[in-house]
């Protein structure tokens, strides 16, 4: 496990009574209250449309809440979209640099931690190829190595993993894991599904369908590090059951 | 290695054409000398080829006359049209100010503001002037619609990387438009030799200019037809070596990201 924070530091994300409407009148989130402490795995299920987006977006910054606050403590953040969303004229390299390249930072300096970078997500070799040469999840790949180049305190992901096929997913979450162990960044991870949910976290926050509402708040006490031994473990089966159930009972199908 | 099938393909997409080619330029002859017409009427291929060879001084000058009038037009319309859509593309209201009367530029065929242009300006800058404003437009709405066509979520990415408007444009904006402004280019390459033709014949044989249109012009005054034709495959010819030469710079820029420039499959190479 990371460093976990101390009992009285701040919370990397605070949500305070948080609202958003969309201008077409669809209420998105009605006063959603939620911290999430430094250092944690935190995943949001819930039912399409339930507004899991939506916050991860206010959460960044990219929307404004129409009431209520957010407050985060770290001003700097990755992150990742359900898309790998790379630029297709830049290689692998370009790609990833390009954080470091917009906040001007000298060009070694940039090509230093790229490189390094790319060693460790498992793009060694890849340097040069564009994103169209690359398999899903090695654009994937990519994209988590982009948001991680400037290693954020925050880092924020919606669906990343839910249009890769399961052997490269389960290789994804894997490495995924490892990152974060390392890395020591909080995580809010946005999924549909309830196995990837538990496998990954640290803490599981069930939404209710639209306007979204908590409908439970699922501690992960699986102990780290986390393996595929673990997808059989009888401790995770019943923790998936439970957040199966809470989804099922707010009624999200799945 | 390129399989049968596929080189097949490619030899006939060659041959095809090469025969079709041969085919009227025989019935062309044939013509010609079934009914005996005379060279004023419509002279044989031989005898245009000849006069092309024969003439070759006076049809390669202007040429270059006509070919200079083109890129200079092309050019500016290339570098006018990119400046103009990024300066729209900055300001929304600009946009709506001054996008119609582009629209009012392009509608308006270019032979009908010749006459007035040849009025206003000395002829050389009339001519150009005419190679531009045929250009111009292609390449302006090409690139306001490439600067409008960038990834939601890559503009999501540089907001949160807190990237500069600068930034914006030259990474994300300028690339993400590269194939629809190349596809623009490749139409004004074509349309600026319009311009400038049209412009010479406007300008008629009261010009000074000697460019090819004013030859083919000269040539009908006096039914020197063989030369007419030859000054005329002369112009085609440019004209598909100006698309070529920007379809090979397309092909260079794009070929390792964009669709457009990746070989069909019917055409799969080695």
């Amino acid at each position: 496990m990371p460093a976990t924070p101390p009992p009285d530091g701040k919370p990397a994300v605070r949500l305070d009574r948080v609202a958003k409407t969309y201008p077409n009148g669809v209420a998105a989130l009605a006063g959603l209250d939620l911290a999430v402490a430094a250092g944690e795995f935190l995943t949001l299920v819930g039912p399409s449309g339930c507004g899991k987006s939506t916050l991860l977006r206010l959460i960044a910054g990219l929307d404004r809440p129409s009431g209520g606050t957010v407050a985060r403590a770290a001003t700097d953040l990755g992150f990742v979209f359900q898309d790998p969303t790379l630029m297709p004229w830049a290689d692998v390299a370009a790609n990833i640099a390009l954080p470091l390249v917009l906040a001007r930072h000298p060009r070694a300096e940039i090509a230093a931690r790229v490189d390094a970078m790319i060693a460790r997500v498992g793009l060694a070799g890849f340097a040069g190829a564009y994103p169209r040469e690359l398999s899903g999840g090695l654009r994937m790949r990519v994209s988590i190595a982009r948001a991680l180049i400037t290693r954020p305190r925050l880092l924020l992901m919606d669906e990343p993993l839910s249009a890769l096929d399961e052997i490269s997913r389960f290789r994804l979450e894997d490495d995924l894991l490892a990152l974060w162990r390392e890395f020591g960044t909080t995580v809010v991870f946005v999924t549909h599904s309830v196995f990837e949910a538990v496998y990954l976290s640290t803490r599981v926050v069930v939404l209710t369908p639209r306007p979204g509402q908590i409908a439970a708040d699922v501690p992960i006490d699986l102990p780290h590090p986390r393996g595929s031994a673990l997808r059989t473990d009888p401790a995770y089966a019943a923790l998936c059951r439970r957040v199966g159930e809470a989804l099922a009972a707010a009624g999200g199908t799945a | 290695m390129p399989t049968p099938q596929a080189r097949r393909e490619r030899a006939l997409r060659l041959i095809l054409p090469a025969l079709v080619f041969v085919l009227l330029i025989l019935a062309w002859d044939l013509v010609v000398r079934v009914n005996a017409l005379p060279p004023y009427i419509l002279p044989g291929p031989s005898l245009v080829l000849h006069t092309l060879v024969a003439d070759r001084a006076v049809l390669f000058a202007s040429l270059m006359v006509t070919l200079k009038t083109t890129i200079a037009g092309f050019a500016l319309a290339a570098l006018g049209g990119i400046l103009v859509a990024v300066l729209l593309h900055q300001s929304r209201l600009l946009a709506y100010a001054l996008y119609p009367y582009a629209v009012v530029l392009q509608v308006t065929p270019v032979i009908a503001i010749a006459p007035l242009l040849l009025i206003y300006l000395p002829q050389e800058a009339a001519v150009l002037a005419c190679a531009w404003i045929v250009a111009f437009f292609p390449v302006l709405a090409n690139t306001s619609l490439g600067l409008r066509s960038v990834d939601r979520n890559l503009v999501d990415l540089f907001r949160l990387c807190r990237a500069s408007r600068w930034q914006r444009l030259t990474r994300l904006e300028l690339p993400a438009a590269l194939p629809h402004i190349l596809a623009g280019l490749r139409i004004a390459g074509g349309l600026s030799l319009i311009g400038a033709v049209v412009a010479e014949i406007a300008a008629g044989a009261g010009g000074a200019a000697s460019g090819l249109a004013w030859r083919i012009l000269e040539s009908g005054y006096r039914l020197n037809i063989p030369r007419l034709f030859a000054a005329l495959i002369l112009l085609a010819a440019a004209g598909v070596v100006i698309f070529a030469l920007l379809s090979l710079l397309s092909l260079l820029l794009l070929r390792r990201w964009h669709e457009s420039a990746l070989a069909p499959p019917d055409a799969s190479r080695a």
